[in-house]
């Protein structure tokens, strides 16, 4: 209870993350458009994104601790936690030169697809329901299909659609992740059990 | 002005209007992310100034006033455009004049 005055809104957080990603987004276009022997040169470069979606895991637990308010809520939480581990774990490991074929990057579709699957079986309520119901079917979906790009750089590692493709979904993701609201309508539409609107 | 600072600030300014220039196309583009994310929280804030909760902060507790979504944007894009973008257009630069 004395936590719950300290805390910040949910939204807030989601709102964090959602910078989390727009530099994860901004680090692998430029990669993608640079190419990776550039990208490569200095060596701290190659860990920036790999460490970022790492630190973005470790922090994903204090969320999943305290901001979840079900089971089923906080498993999804849980889930996208341990995909940012293994996402940045697999691609710290390529950086380093531990791990050496390209085809870790599935780890990073992986990490899409549960994500994708953890949003849309969390989400209860119809897509119009509330704006975060809405960005809930919304992000699942996306994450769903764009898990095929990092998918394709597992294979063709030297494929610029499927790098640009994957570095757009994470630009995507802060967008929408941006436009969360704790209670909010989309389109117009509210629904009376979603609750009041604050802000 | 002395002559001599002038024609240096000159050959300056030629120099950088030179490298401009032979700037490539991937070039410009890294170096546009970080400009065009600043923009983009630039315009988010003009078409939704109250989630800028500084600009009318009475009232607001320390959560409210420290999250400022926009800004946040704004700030990625300055330290990107700063940090990063810089080095990894140097690099390129490099590799470029390295190839036939």
């Amino acid at each position: 209870m004395i936590l719950a005055g300290i805390q910040p809104a949910a939204e807030m957080v989601h709102w964090w993350f959602a910078t989390g990603f727009l530099v994860l987004g901004l680090l692998l276009a430029a990669e993608a458009v640079v190419g990776p022997e550039v990208w490569g040169l200095r060596p701290w470069r190659r860990y920036l994104w790999p460490g970022f979606a790492f630190a973005m895991g470790v922090l994903m637990f204090p969320v999943m601790t305290f901001f979840t308010s079900s089971t089923i809520h906080m498993v999804a939480h849980g889930s996208w936690a341990e995909v940012l581990l293994l996402a940045g774990g697999a691609e710290l490991g390529v950086a380093r030169g531990k791990l050496r074929s390209p085809r870790w990057r599935a780890c990073s579709a992986l990490a899409l697809a549960v994500s994708g699957a953890a949003f849309l079986v969390h989400e209860q309520n119809h897509w119009l329901f509330s704006r975060a119901a809405f960005l809930h079917h919304l992000l699942g979906w996306s994450l769903l299909l764009a898990a095929a790009f990092p998918l394709v750089q597992a294979v063709r590692p030297r494929s610029l659609t499927a790098a640009l493709g994957f570095a757009s979904t994470l630009l995507f993701v802060a967008v929408l992740l941006y436009c969360d609201r704790d209670t909010a309508a989309i389109f117009g539409h509210l629904d009376f059990y979603a609750g009041v609107p604050h802000r | 002005m002395s002559a001599d600072i002038a024609h240096t600030i000159r050959r300056t300014r030629e120099t950088h209007a030179a490298a401009a220039r032979s700037l490539s196309l991937r070039a410009r583009i890294v170096l546009s992310l970080g400009p065009t994310t600043a923009l983009a929280g630039v315009g988010w804030a003009l078409v939704q100034p109250w989630r800028l909760t500084l600009l009318h902060p009475a009232g607001q507790g320390f959560w409210w006033l420290f999250a400022e979504p926009p800004l946040y944007a704004v700030l990625v894009g300055v330290l990107f455009r700063l940090l990063l973008a810089p080095g990894i257009v140097a690099d390129l630069h490099r590799v470029e004049e390295r190839e036939p």
